[in-house]
């Protein structure tokens, strides 16, 4: 095993019997230098996480070593009760799945996914991650239908909950017009972090607790 | 002529029309095009933008930064440098007049002098070790990348500079040593990671308050944050009263009470009288001496006895400085945290841009149950349309007649309910003057709970009274509708409870001038405090449980009652304002609120998951905690605070019992002790000159609140200050926008014309092609 600055902080109850009842790979995973666990923003999730995430895996690919490179489709990734209830559900996978087709979990973006979602994670890092979550057709910018896709979600599912086209067209030049700075009809990522600055709420409502 | 060339001859001309009308009539942002601004070439249009221009939008620096990772690695590379230089600004010095500070700070991947991905990392890498351990770990937090990606980074920056190497040599001379080094290492780790587990776990509810959160947001949540900050305060305040002076009366007990002491009745519980009275629960059992005084020797030359070894105790002194030293720590604590929570949740311009803010921020990811998900989609909705509602209503037209009928509405309503208070105090004030006129001895136990009751009564009738009448008024908004309810109802409380005041301060005393005022008052205190709590648990029963189950059965509802946190809030402030106005008359009080608050907590939390759903209302639960905090402080605290000096100052203790029966008012204990400091000698004699010329003087306190004033208006004027800045910062990004679309449309016109001429030559010659003899 590498020598390890010791990893500050795993902070939940079960870590200590966690960690003992991993296998060496798992603790050299965590343990490295710079492993996951270390002052990044990973301090609460951390066991607990794997345990969750080896629930997901089918049986025979639960053993550390495996669980470590294997990855989750997105479907399974969505049955997580944290996750059922959120109509972000799917831009959330999305952002953080790293394999090319963008449809898969390994536990790194897990954790990734996690530690965003965390009390540890700065204001700064949330926003930068809401604004990819909330840019529906990927090109950089919040453009008009993906604002309109955003209120959608927000409003609720199905045909009878969504605004009308004349409110929503009403929504959106007033968001265009308190945000859009350089008036050029689209919010970047400058835009977005400059109203998200001003709501002392995001910090508290960007969190998902394992 | 084929149809080839007529097509391509009709193709770009529109083209081209399309292009120049870019202008007011085409584009979608008609309205801010109206004022003369340049103006993109709308969605609609976006099949006219060539391939060209729409790949150098897409590598636009502003649209690659989300995304991509050279972009990121270059942001952070420039912000760790200038951490490492710690200036807040750019330095502009190698900067060429003509050139733009914005833009050079993001590499441009269009620039073929631009860096490699692969340089800008190790230059990041050795930005990154240059900085401390703590400011590195900050750093990698705040990048968005991905953990792989940061471990690499952290791993790299961490390179070893000389000593470490030198460590791993010789280390490396006794591999069995590395091992032991690293096995007690981890060993110490689990150690520390079990002690900050344990501690984690015992803070205290987490998982209830994770579950209420779950189920019914931030905004119910913050009352039960709101019901921990209390046991905190009562902890604070409980814990020197505790260790200086019941411990110490309870070590030292005075002689015992002559008269037979009463037997154990359940009522003692209520009335807080009866076996009580003579216990270290109220101020009359504290004695007025030095506790355990040093012993004089008897003249014949005895010897004292071993128990009386020890250090004196004067005991009126230390009653004296202990309240008020918890009141001072707990004034400290309630300012702190107050502005603590007015800097997390004001910020400067947060008025503006309601529509952006709910829209990005309203969606809490905490909620996990289905059904409060759906409930938070019903909010969101009605709460959007109730901002668009409001931004067609600003712009309409106001009939004068409307408004006046609005205001006069208004008007009335406030009158009936500043006259149901005013009913309130009058019949508070009759009742006091009533059991004064009829006195009642101990004995006669339950006549004694009948103030509080009446209290109690009038404090739950006239909420509902008031509810009632703000159905007539309309408000604009609804947040300010919460804000009209929160504040009369605690007028009306505060009202109350200072008709009481008068009434213990100045006519109790009169009426009781050679018994024991203070004991009563501690007891009538003790007594609002449990009708109280009993009068929360009849509310919580009836206004939630039974509702509930008359709304499912005979009503056939599916809704549940709403959670009123605004009036469970105020209950809150209540109940904590009758404990600060007892502690100096019952020191134990603080412990009876704890366990008030403790019940309080598991019972609310039974109803709520039982009887309630949240609130419809749109809450923003920062904005309510500092709403809460600033009335805990200034109308609560405050009072109790002037309630507390009043009695300390000015008013006679009782002769016959508590530690300051021979004196005139019970702060001239500590003149007593500074008299007695300036007898003592010289070298103790700045103390009473602190006193003379600090405390006892008025000076000072014009000084201090003159330099209060001057801190207070200095931090206006940098918001103002703040306020200009960012204007003008909004009018130079707007300006900036206007730039970048003039030469995207310019790029655009370019492309245009290449494209145009390209196919003017192929045209041409096609024609060649076809008729070699046209020419």
């Amino acid at each position: 095993m590498r020598t390890a600055e010791p990893p500050r902080s795993l902070r939940p109850g079960w870590a200590l019997r966690g960690l003992r009842s991993l296998a060496p790979a798992l603790s050299n995973f965590l343990l490295q230098p710079g492993g996951g666990s270390a002052d990044f923003a990973y301090r609460e999730p951390g066991p607990s996480a794997h345990r969750r995430f080896c629930e997901l895996l089918p049986q025979e690919h639960r053993s550390t070593e495996e669980s470590l490179h294997t990855r989750v489709s997105l479907e399974q990734i969505l049955s997580l009760p944290e996750l059922k209830a959120n109509p972000f559900k799917e831009r959330i996978c999305r952002v953080f799945s790293t394999s090319p087709a963008r449809d898969s979990l390994s536990f790194e973006d897990f954790l990734d996914l996690l530690s965003v979602f965390s009390d540890t994670a700065t204001p700064d890092l949330k926003s930068h991650y809401a604004f990819r979550i909330f840019d529906f057709d990927d090109d950089g910018t919040l453009n008009r239908e993906d604002l309109s896709q955003l209120v959608n979600c927000l409003t609720g599912p199905g045909e009878d909950t969504q605004l009308s086209a004349s409110e929503m067209k009403q929504l959106i030049d007033n968001i265009l017009e308190e945000s859009d700075i350089d008036r050029d009809g689209t919010i970047n990522l400058s835009e977005f972090q400059h109203v998200i600055s001003r709501s002392p709420d995001f910090a508290s409502s960007f969190k998902i607790v394992l | 002529m084929s149809l080839r060339s007529r097509r391509t001859m009709t193709g770009s001309p529109a083209r081209t029309t399309r292009v120049k009308s870019m202008t007011p009539s085409t584009s979608s942002s008609r309205s801010r095009a109206s004022s003369g601004r340049q103006a993109l070439v709308g969605p609609e249009d976006a099949a006219a933008y060539s391939t060209a221009t729409l790949r150098i939008l897409a590598s636009m620096p502003s649209r690659t930064i989300g995304r991509s990772r050279g972009a990121i690695i270059s942001q952070y590379y420039n912000r760790t440098v200038r951490l490492r230089r710690r200036v807040s600004r750019p330095q502009l010095g190698g900067v060429g007049r003509s050139a733009r500070p914005s833009l050079r700070l993001y590499d441009l991947e269009l620039d073929p002098a631009a860096l490699e991905e692969e340089e800008k990392r190790s230059l990041l890498v050795k930005e990154l070790q240059s900085l401390t351990v703590a400011q590195r770990g900050h750093m990698l937090k705040g990048m968005p990348l991905g953990l792989a990606e940061k471990r690499s980074l952290r791993e790299e920056s961490r390179t070893l500079t000389g000593k470490p190497r030198e460590r791993r040599g010789r280390r490396g001379l006794f591999p069995c040593c590395g091992w032991l080094r690293d096995t007690c290492v981890l060993a110490l780790h689990g150690l520390g990671l079990w002690l900050l587990a344990g501690l984690h776990g015992l803070k205290p509810w987490r998982y209830a308050l994770k579950r209420i959160g779950g189920q019914f947001g931030s905004s119910v949540l913050s009352y039960f944050l709101f019901l921990k900050t209390l046991l905190a305060f009562n902890a604070l305040l409980l814990l020197p009263l505790l260790a200086f002076v019941v411990g110490v009366q309870a070590a030292f007990p005075p002689p015992a009470s002559p008269g037979p002491v009463p037997a154990f009745t359940g009522l003692e519980l209520l009335t807080g009288g009866g076996r009580l009275t003579h216990t270290v629960m109220y101020y009359g059992y504290y004695s007025n001496s030095t506790l355990n005084p040093p012993c004089v020797p008897a003249p014949d030359g005895g010897q004292c006895g071993r128990e009386t070894d020890g250090l004196p105790y004067n005991m009126p002194l230390a009653y004296l400085f202990t309240v008020g030293g918890a009141f001072f720590i707990t004034c400290i604590t309630l300012v702190y945290s107050m502005s603590h929570s007015f800097g997390e949740s004001y910020r400067v311009g947060s008025t503006s841009g309601v529509h952006a803010i709910t829209v990005f921020c309203s969606w809490d990811h905490k909620v996990t149950q289905r059904r409060a998900s759906r409930l938070q989609h019903d909010n969101i909705r009605t709460h959007l349309k109730e901002l668009l509602a409001e931004g067609q209503l600003r712009q309409g037209p106001r009939s004068v007649c409307g408004r006046l009928r609005q205001v006069a509405v208004l008007g009335l309503v406030w009158l009936l309910c500043l006259a149901i208070t005013l009913g309130c105090t009058v019949a508070v004030y009759a009742f006091s003057e009533l059991m004064i006129q009829s006195p009642v001895s101990a004995e006669q136990g339950g006549a004694l709970l009948a103030l509080p009751v009446v209290v109690c009564l009038l404090n739950l009738g006239a909420p509902y009274l008031y509810r009632g009448l703000a159905a007539l008024e309309r408000h604009d908004s609804p947040v300010l509708q919460v804000y009209v309810a929160v504040c009369r109802n605690l007028i009306l409380k505060m009202v109350i409870l200072g008709i009481l005041c008068y009434h213990w301060l100045g006519r109790r005393v009169g009426a009781l001038r050679d018994q024991c005022w203070e004991n009563f008052v501690g007891q009538e205190l003790y007594r609002l405090m449990v009708l109280d709590f009993i009068f929360i648990l009849l509310d919580t029963l009836f206004g939630e449980l039974v509702w509930r189950l008359i709304s499912e059965r005979k009503l056939k509802r599916k809704e549940k009652p709403e959670f009123d946190i605004a009036g469970n809030v105020l209950e809150l402030i209540y109940g904590q304002t009758l404990t600060w106005l007892g502690v100096l008359f019952a020191p134990l009080l603080p412990a009876v609120q704890i366990i008030k608050l403790v019940f309080l907590f598991y019972i609310k939390k039974t109803s709520l998951m039982a009887n309630c759903q949240a609130p419809r209302r749109p809450w923003l639960a920062s904005h309510m905690s500092t709403v809460f905090i600033s009335l805990l402080c200034f109308p609560s605290f405050l009072g109790a605070a002037v309630f507390l000096c009043y009695a300390v100052w000015q008013v006679k203790p009782s002769s016959t019992c508590g530690p300051f029966r021979t004196l005139d008012t019970m702060y001239e204990a500590g003149k007593v002790w500074v008299r007695r400091l300036e007898k003592a000698g010289p070298r103790v004699s700045w103390l009473p000159w602190v006193h003379r010329y600090l405390v006892e003087n008025t000076f000072p306190v014009y000084l201090v609140s003159a330099l209060l004033l001057a801190v207070i208006y200095l931090n206006i004027q940098v918001v103002k200050g703040q306020r200009k800045v960012i204007c003008l910062l909004r009018e130079q990004i707007s300006n900036e926008g206007e730039d970048k679309i003039f030469l995207i449309n310019k790029l655009h016109s370019v492309y245009e014309k290449k494209e145009r001429s390209r196919g003017g030559r192929t045209q041409e010659a096609e024609r060649l092609e076809e008729d070699p003899d046209a020419r």
